[in-house]
């Protein structure tokens, strides 16, 4: 078992001991236990929030900034700190380079931590990541001292040349932000996971529990989600079941499936089978 | 003089500083002072630096602070 980097009053919301089997894994340097990271974006109350990462178990979690007359700093902040989750701000809504480097300093700023969850939109109907101002606002911030998680494409090479440049984590998509649409393209995020040499976190596009332990079987690290949870109908029951596919979906990555077969293979033996 | 502050164009005194643009815009917002973060022409103003930096006519300013994302 990882070393827990939470508070003490924390675990006891997570509803008992991790299974066995179930391993801690490293982002930056940092051991966490939970491989479920939350995005904010979408909860409809604080109190929502609350139990809504509680429930989840996550010990990472995604914030935005704002300007300050749209923004809901003092409880936000107040909830996430006694949670005791680690924050990771993001850059969303930055189209340029310049755009998402300012941000993510900005975020250093406010935030006073150096992770950022680096986002670059090419294309404002799909949000699609824009990978030529993601590549070279990578660069730039790893040059700056940031760890970065780079939200990308589920294109292997695109996701090699983030890790090349310094990325903390790769951060591929499995649909676009908020669809819903689960992992189009397994082939894709499986081969991504083969070709980077840093973690792998399956970003967006998660709907429902079994597209985040589809993730976790494909070798994903870990699964950030936030709408399929904060817009759920109860967030914190599907909190819960996310929570748990992550957990299953790693299990079952690390027991090392059956492989598939065209045609049946009896599970029963024919040996000393009757002639009736 | 005029200084442009989240998009919109504000009065501020001659003499005013980051610091008391956040002051004025916390307290109206009933925000936190804690994790506030200031752009001033495209560059981050430390907080460290928010009392010394004189705004200056035509500023473009951004006063950000921490929202729910995902």
């Amino acid at each position: 078992m990882s070393e827990d980097p939470r508070p003490p009053h924390h675990s006891q919301a997570r509803g008992g001991p991790l299974h066995g089997g179930l391993d801690g894994f490293e982002l930056a340097g940092q051991t966490f236990e939970s491989r479920l990271v939350l995005g904010t974006g979408g909860i409809t109350s604080m109190d929502t929030l609350e139990r809504t990462v509680r429930a989840s178990g996550t010990q990472l979690v995604t914030v935005a900034l704002r300007r300050v007359e749209a923004s809901a700093e003092a409880a936000m902040m107040q909830v996430l700190d006694r949670c005791g989750v680690r924050l990771l701000p993001n850059t969303a809504g930055c189209r340029t380079a310049r755009e998402a480097v300012l941000t993510a300093r900005l975020g250093r700023e406010a935030f006073g931590t150096d992770w950022v969850k680096l986002e670059v939109i090419g294309d404002e109907h799909t949000l699609l990541p824009d990978a030529v101002e993601l590549l070279d606002a990578a660069e730039q911030l790893v040059d700056d001292g940031f760890r970065v998680f780079a939200y990308t494409t589920d294109d292997p090479v695109l996701g090699r040349r983030l890790a090349d440049a310094g990325c903390a984590a790769v951060m591929p998509l499995g649909s676009p932000i908020g669809s819903g649409l689960g992992i189009r393209n397994p082939h894709a995020i499986a081969l991504l996971r083969e070709a980077v040499p840093v973690p792998v976190v399956l970003d967006a596009g998660i709907g429902t529990a079994s597209d985040a332990a589809l993730a976790m079987e494909l070798g994903c690290d870990a699964v950030l989600l936030a709408s399929a949870v904060t817009r759920a109908r109860d967030p914190e029951r599907m909190a819960r079941a996310m929570r748990h596919a992550v957990e299953a979906g790693r299990l079952a990555r690390s027991a090392g499936r059956i492989p598939r077969r065209w045609h049946a293979e009896a599970s029963t033996q024919f040996e000393g089978l009757p002639e009736l | 003089m005029q200084v442009t502050v989240n998009g919109a164009g504000t009065d501020v005194p001659d003499d005013a500083t980051v610091s008391g643009l956040v002051d004025r815009l916390v307290a109206a917002h009933r925000s936190g002072h804690g994790r506030v973060a200031v752009a001033r022409n495209g560059d981050v103003v430390p907080r460290s630096a928010w009392e010394t930096t004189r705004l200056s006519a035509g500023d473009v300013l951004e006063v950000l602070a921490p929202t729910a994302g995902g």
